[in-house]
C-alpha cells in the first residue's frame, strides 16, 4: 500500500519537475554544471572499473576456452562488456555515486529550508533543482557509456597480453568479429533509461525528507537501494523490449 | 494588510495551531510572540502558503490565497519575502549571487543591475566585503543579514521573518530590528515578525500576538502588554528577572 503510495508521490513530483524552466539561461548553465558534477567527475571510476572488469572478463574467458578458437575470447568480451556490464553495472555503481549524493543534497537543502524558499519566491522549486540534474546526466551518460566499453576492451586486451594465454592478435580479430551497431545503441538507451532512474528516484527521496538530519542519511541510502531495484528490473524490461 | 481568519493546523492528529484569526496591518510591524514550541512557525508557515492550513483563510488584501491557481500563486509570492528562521541562504550560491537569485529569476535586470541592487541591499544589512564568501563561510549572525538583504532585493508588498534576531548578539538585534521597522514604515509593507525577544517586542511591537496552546492568547500593542494581566502572558513576558524588576516584582 505504502509502495503504491510512494509510486503516485513519484510520478506527482515529476510532473511537476517537468514543467518549462522559467529562466533558460539559468536553466541551461545549471544542465552544464550538473553535466560536470555528475557525470564528468564518475568518469574516473568509471575508468577503473571498465578496464579491470574488461581485463578479468578476458581472462576468465581465456582460461576457460575448452578447445573453442581463439578469437572467441574478443568477441565475448565485447559482447559482455557492451551488452550488460556498460550499461548495467555502471548505472549501478553510478546510483551509489550519484544517486546518493542527489538525495542527501536535496534532502539537506529541504530541512535547511532552502525548498521552502525557492517555494516563496514563486520558483518551481521540484524543477529548478531536479530538471537540470535528469537532463543533464541522461545528456551525458551515452558518452559515459562509449567510454566504459572503450575502456573495457582495452583492458580486455591489456589483460590478454599480459597473461599470454592467447594470442594479442586473435583477442583484436575477435573484437571485430560480427560486430552488430544496433547492441551498442540498445546499451547507450539502456544507459539514458538509467540515468533517468537514478536522477529521478533519488531525487525523489531527497525532497521527501520531511524533518531532521537523520532522515536525510536514511533517505539517501534508500535512494540508491531503490534506484539500483528499479534499474535491475528495467534492465529486464528493457531487454525484452529491445532484443 | 493580511487577514487570517480561523486558522487550523494539525500534524498527525495533533492540534498545533487551533482556530487563530487575526488581522496584520500595512506599514505596521505585527508580532507573533510565544514560547519556543508554541507553533509560531507553523503558524507563520500557513500565513505564507508553505503549509496547507486544515481549514481557514487568508486573506492578501482583497485575495484569497488559497483560491489562486499554482501559477497565480507563484506570481503573489514574488511580492512576498521571507526570512526563515536558519536563514535558508543557497548553499550553492555566494553571499552576492543568494541576493541577487531573485533578481536574476525575476527581473529583466541585466547582471551589473543585479549586483548593484544586491549591494544596495547588503549595504543596508550592514553587511560589506562578505560578497564573495560562501554562506558555511559566515558567521550565523551574517547570515542572516544576508538573508534579510535577500528577502528585500524585490520590494516585497509583505514581509515575514522568523525570528529575525535570534543567535544575534544585543547590538546587531536592535540594528536589525531597527531595520526591519524602517523599511516597514518607508516602503509600507506588510510585516510579520514571530519572535521570543522581549527586547524586540517593547522596541518594534506596533501590534502584538501572543499564542499559547496554539491558540490567540492576548492581542495588544507593545504599550498594553506590561499593564496586562492576563496571567499566561505575564509568565511569559516576566521570565526574567530584569523584566521583574522593571515592573517592580522583586
Ligand atoms: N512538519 C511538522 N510535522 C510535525 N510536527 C510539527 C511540524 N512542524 C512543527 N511541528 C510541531 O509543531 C509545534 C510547534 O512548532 P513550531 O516550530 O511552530 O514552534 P515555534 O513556536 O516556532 O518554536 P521556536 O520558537 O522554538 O521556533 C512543535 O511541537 C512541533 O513539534
Ligand atoms: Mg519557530
Amino acid at each position: 500500500m505504502k509502495f503504491f503510495a510512494s509510486i503516485g508521490q513519484y510520478i506527482m513530483l515529476l510532473w511537476r519537475v517537468f514543467s518549462l524552466p522559467q529562466k533558460w539561461k539559468i536553466f541551461r548553465r545549471q544542465v552544464v554544471n550538473e553535466m560536470y558534477s555528475l557525470g564528468i567527475m564518475s568518469t574516473p571510476i568509471v575508468a577503473i572499473v571498465s578496464f579491470f572488469v574488461g581485463a578479468v572478463i578476458a581472462i576468465q574467458t581465456a582460461l576457460n576456452l575448452a578447445g573453442l578458437p581463439a578469437y572467441v575470447v574478443g568477441f565475448a568480451t565485447r559482447e559482455s562488456l557492451i551488452l550488460e556490464f556498460c550499461s548495467t553495472m555502471i548505472a549501478l555503481i553510478l546510483a551509489g555515486k550519484v544517486g546518493s549524493s542527489i538525495a542527501s543534497q536535496i534532502g539537506s537543502m529541504r530541512i535547511s529550508e532552502q525548498i521552502d524558499a525557492l517555494e516563496l519566491m514563486g520558483v518551481n522549486a521540484a524543477s529548478y533543482l531536479i530538471l537540470p540534474k535528469i537532463i543533464g546526466l541522461v545528456l551525458l551518460v551515452p558518452f559515459i557509456t562509449i567510454f566504459s566499453i572503450t575502456l573495457g576492451i582495452f583492458g580486455g586486451y591489456v589483460g590478454i597480453l599480459v597473461t599470454d594465454f592467447i594470442g594479442g592478435n586473435n583477442f583484436i580479430e575477435g573484437i571485430q568479429m560480427n560486430f552488430m551497431p544496433y547492441y551498442v545503441a540498445y546499451s547507450i538507451i539502456k544507459s539514458m533509461v538509467f540515468a533517468f532512474i537514478i536522477t529521478s528516484v533519488s531525487a525523489y527521496w531527497g525532497y521527501n525528507v520531511k524533518r531532521g538530519s537523520l532522515e536525510v542519511g536514511k533517505n539517501s541510502t534508500r535512494a540508491v537501494v531503490m534506484s539500483s531495484i528499479s534499474i535491475l528490473v528495467f534492465n529486464l524490461v528493457l531487454t525484452e523490449l529491445l532484443l | 494588510m493580511i487577514t487570517a481568519r480561523h486558522i487550523v493546523k494539525s500534524f498527525n492528529g495533533k492540534v498545533i495551531i487551533n482556530d487563530i484569526s487575526a488581522t496584520f496591518e500595512e506599514g505596521k510591524t505585527n508580532l507573533i510572540i510565544g514560547q519556543s514550541g508554541s507553533g509560531k512557525t507553523v503558524l507563520l508557515k500557513c500565513l505564507v502558503g508553505l503549509y496547507d492550513a486544515d481549514s481557514g483563510e487568508v486573506w492578501f488584501r482583497d485575495v484569497e490565497y488559497n483560491a489562486l491557481s499554482t501559477k497565480e500563486k507563484r506570481l503573489a509570492r514574488q511580492q512576498i519575502g521571507m526570512l526563515f528562521q536558519g536563514g535558508a541562504l543557497f548553499d550553492f550560491a555566494t553571499v552576492e549571487e543568494n541576493v541577487m537569485f531573485p533578481l536574476q529569476m525575476f527581473t529583466g535586470m541585466t547582471r551589473q543591475e543585479q549586483r548593484a541592487r544586491a549591494n544596495v541591499c547588503l549595504k543596508r544589512v550592514n553587511l560589506v566585503n562578505a560578497n564573495k564568501c560562501m554562506p558555511s563561510e559566515i558567521s550565523g549572525g551574517m547570515q542572516k543579514r544576508v538573508a534579510i538583504a535577500r528577502a528585500i532585493a524585490l520590494n516585497p508588498k509583505y514581509l515575514f521573518c522568523d525570528e529575525p534576531n535570534s543567535g544575534l548578539d544585543p547590538k546587531t538585534s536592535i540594528l536589525i530590528d531597527a531595520l526591519i521597522k524602517e523599511i516597514t514604515e518607508e516602503y509600507n509593507i506588510t510585516t510579520i515578525i514571530n519572535t521570543h525577544d522581549m527586547n524586540s517586542v517593547m522596541e518594534i511591537g506596533d501590534n502584538v500576538m501572543f499564542i499559547h496552546n496554539g491558540r490567540k492568547w492576548w492581542e495588544g500593542s507593545r504599550h498594553d502588554i506590561l499593564s496586562s494581566d492576563n496571567r499566561e502572558l505575564n509568565e511569559f513576558v516576566f521570565a526574567n528577572n530584569l523584566a521583574k524588576k522593571a515592573r517592580g516584582l522583586m
